[in-house]
């Protein structure tokens, strides 16, 4: 319940002691790669659609983005025509607010969650805490990093950090304190855990009668909002319950009902490499006599606007949360997700957290560093999201920050070493002379660079040199 | 209304100063992409997609889906199923299975639901190159929880009712209904990525294709 992102240390830091944990490291490249493959063979298999349907859907979330008000406005009262009401939330405190004021509204203490990104980035769970209200995680690795007071590790499969040992000891220390507890005996085979998952939150989920998602999209004009999932706890949350509160962040939504078809073909096969999620569920307002009769939509801005004022980093608002420019990513696949310091890990993460956060914390100016430019991600994403692009838009912000005078002074010195044959050359000999003296790490400033990189070794004499030795006067 | 509905579209505004004022709202219908991507024939294409998710698929002709009906529910040992009140009745002809039957006027209770041994729907519509069988609410098909709860759903989809792909789907549907998409039964891959099927949906999926 208390676990959260605050205190994690900057990126370079908190890689290299992920870099360090070996079985973490063997769990991410395989989770990784099987994805990855799985997702490779299902694209191929659309042929030359795929690249139609990619630059579609970027086209659509474009647009949506450059007309965001007015689409905001048709999706808001699309929603209320259909029975449903509809909140605005200009930060987390206020959607936290607006939520815990619902719930307090049902008088129920409990709520049932569907795993939401939204609801994680303003750790709703713990403002309802505050407030004496506890909210139960009903996906299956949220519920287990919520049972072990952990952190989320991934967009798609949030546990997997943990291998199956380290969950059968979850369950068994921490269920009984939640509910019904792990069965007596319980192994740690995959279905005997998935099992007692199941056991445990049905009882919860005949008898919640609040809930709370988010949504993967909000259609304007059909009012219609959409979650896409595999295990069957999201259906069980959006339809057993008789008051829903979703909370979806104003990048979301899509214009017409229509537009779903680019997006049901490129968010699962992107997301887990499947054709199609196991299930997916679409609702419109309320429907009387089927499902919760009343429903509220929050709309969540918390620092989405300052994204859109960048032109250049707006287009990490397209992002569907599919995280294949995770499992593709070779920075993601050594570190894991918690190094990030945030709900959006990987490459999407350092670019759209350090846009919504604002750039104001060690953390938050280390993310766009995150990265070797490789494109990998630009490449599987299937909104087309130029990644690099904004990585080095950001880098550049970093940059003309206060924060690097030390690599100022440093260029500032380079170059009037190579505006110069003498000065190059006289240094040159020295560091020759020097080679064997050089540390594997430089001290002060330059120690920030060496720290994450390893100092290549100095050559005993430059290319001038050998040339003037071995080549010169022979032609 | 609220201030932070002022706040919030006052903010969006002031973000887009780059979008020109007399840009398009509207984006001209193109659909660059495909309808369907040649796979095969619809029904061949949708059973070994189902077969994949390790669903019980059946092909059978219309005028024996009654016995179809009553040996699935055979071999499945149900002998309570929840049943849309909009179901054809003679798909139950052959059964001896008790059926509860529901509605949105008279629905069953949850721990009702919770207790029969599965649930017979028909569908929407099923798409093929997904594996994905739409359920639209309508009569046929009941409220969302019926196929939830119960742990074996058998599901009759009609060959009229199946297309190739999914920008065909969506547009035999209505949003305005509340939709359940299904390929497959639940899974869930969170443990180190082994799928295990059913978890809190029905863990077994019985389809009858009806030609």
């Amino acid at each position: 319940m208390s676990a959260t992102f605050l205190g994690i240390p900057p990126f370079p830091e908190a890689a290299r002691a992920a870099v360090d944990d070996s079985r973490l490291r063997h769990n991410l490249r395989k989770a990784t790669h099987t994805i990855r493959d799985k997702r490779g063979a299902v694209v191929t298999e659309l042929e030359e659609d795929w690249e139609r349907l990619r630059s579609e859907g970027a086209a659509i979330k474009s647009h949506t983005l450059r007309h965001l008000d007015h689409y905001l406005e048709q999706l808001e009262s699309s929603v209320e025509r259909a029975g449903g009401h509809v909140h605005w939330a200009a930060d987390a405190a206020e959607a936290n607010a607006i939520v815990t004021r619902l719930v307090q509204a049902t008088g129920e203490t409990d709520v049932v969650k569907v795993k939401s990104m939204a609801t994680q980035e303003i750790e709703l769970n713990n403002a309802l805490a505050e407030a004496g209200i506890t909210a139960y995680e009903t996906d299956l690795a949220e519920l287990i990093v919520q049972l072990g007071d952990d952190l989320p590790s991934h967009i798609l499969v949030p546990a997997i950090h943990l291998g199956r040992s380290q969950i059968r000891e979850i369950f068994l220390d921490q269920m009984a304190e939640w509910g019904v507890a792990a069965p007596e005996g319980l192994t740690d085979d995959p279905r005997a855990l998935a099992e007692a998952a199941r056991v445990h939150l049905r009882e919860r989920f005949l008898r919640t009668r609040t809930a709370i998602s988010g949504a993967n999209f909000a259609v304007a004009d059909s009012g219609t909002l959409v979650v896409l999932e595999s295990e069957g706890n999201g259906r069980m949350c959006l339809t057993l319950p008789e008051t829903l509160i979703s909370v979806v962040g104003i990048e979301k939504i899509v214009p017409t009902w229509a537009d779903l078809e680019v997006f049901m073909q490129t968010l699962p096969r992107s997301s887990t490499g499947e054709r199609m999620n196991p299930y997916t569920s679409t609702w419109t307002g309320v429907t009387p006599g089927d499902g919760p009769q009343e429903f509220h939509l929050v709309l969540l801005d918390n620092g989405r606007t300052d994204v859109l004022a960048d032109t250049v980093g707006r287009q990490a608002l397209r992002c569907i949360r599919c995280s294949a420019c995770l499992n593709t990513c070779p920075v993601y696949e050594r570190t894991g997700g918690h190094a990030y310091g945030s709900v959006y890990p990987g490459p999407i993460g350092a670019i759209l957290t350090p846009q919504l956060r604002g750039m104001s914390s060690e953390v938050d100016e280390a993310l766009p560093y995150a990265s070797s430019l490789c494109g990998a991600c630009y490449e599987v994403c299937p909104v087309a999201i130029d990644i690099p692009e904004v990585l080095v838009h950001l880098r550049e912000e970093v940059a003309a920050g206060p924060g690097h005078l030390g690599e100022k002074a440093m260029m500032k010195g380079a170059e009037a070493v190579l505006g110069s044959s003498h000065a190059l050359n006289a240094a040159q000999h020295a560091a020759g002379a020097a080679r064997n003296l050089v540390p594997r790490h430089l001290p002060g400033m330059a120690g920030a660079w060496t720290d994450t990189r390893d100092l290549p070794d100095v050559p005993a004499e430059s290319f001038r040199q050998w040339w003037n030795k071995h080549e010169k006067g022979q032609s | 209304m609220s201030t932070s509905r002022e706040r919030v579209l006052a903010r969006v505004r002031a973000a887009l100063t780059d979008v020109p004022a007399d840009e398009p709202v509207v984006r001209p219908v193109e659909r660059p992409y495909a309808d369907s991507h040649g796979m095969g024939a619809a029904l061949e294409v949708l059973e070994d997609r189902l077969r994949d998710y390790k669903a019980l698929v059946r092909r059978v002709p219309a005028d024996r889906l009654a016995e179809e009906v009553a040996a699935a529910l055979e071999r499945r040992g149900a002998s309570t199923v929840a049943v849309p009140e909009g179901v054809d009745a003679d798909w139950f002809a052959r059964t001896g299975a008790e059926r509860r039957p529901d509605s949105r006027e008279r629905p069953l209770e949850l721990r009702e639901l919770d207790g029969v041994d599965g649930v017979v729907t028909a569908c929407a519509v099923a798409i093929a190159e997904t594996g994905t069988i739409v359920l639209d609410g309508g009569a046929d098909q009941g409220r969302r929880a019926i196929t939830l709860v119960p742990d074996y759903h058998l599901c009759v989809v009609r060959a009229d009712q199946v297309v190739d792909g999914v920008p065909q789907a969506v547009r035999r549907l209505d949003p305005a209904r509340p939709l359940t998409w299904i390929s497959g039964p639940s899974a869930t891959s969170d443990i180190e990525l082994n799928r295990v099927e059913g978890v809190h949906g029905p863990r077994t999926l019985e389809v009858l294709l009806v030609e």
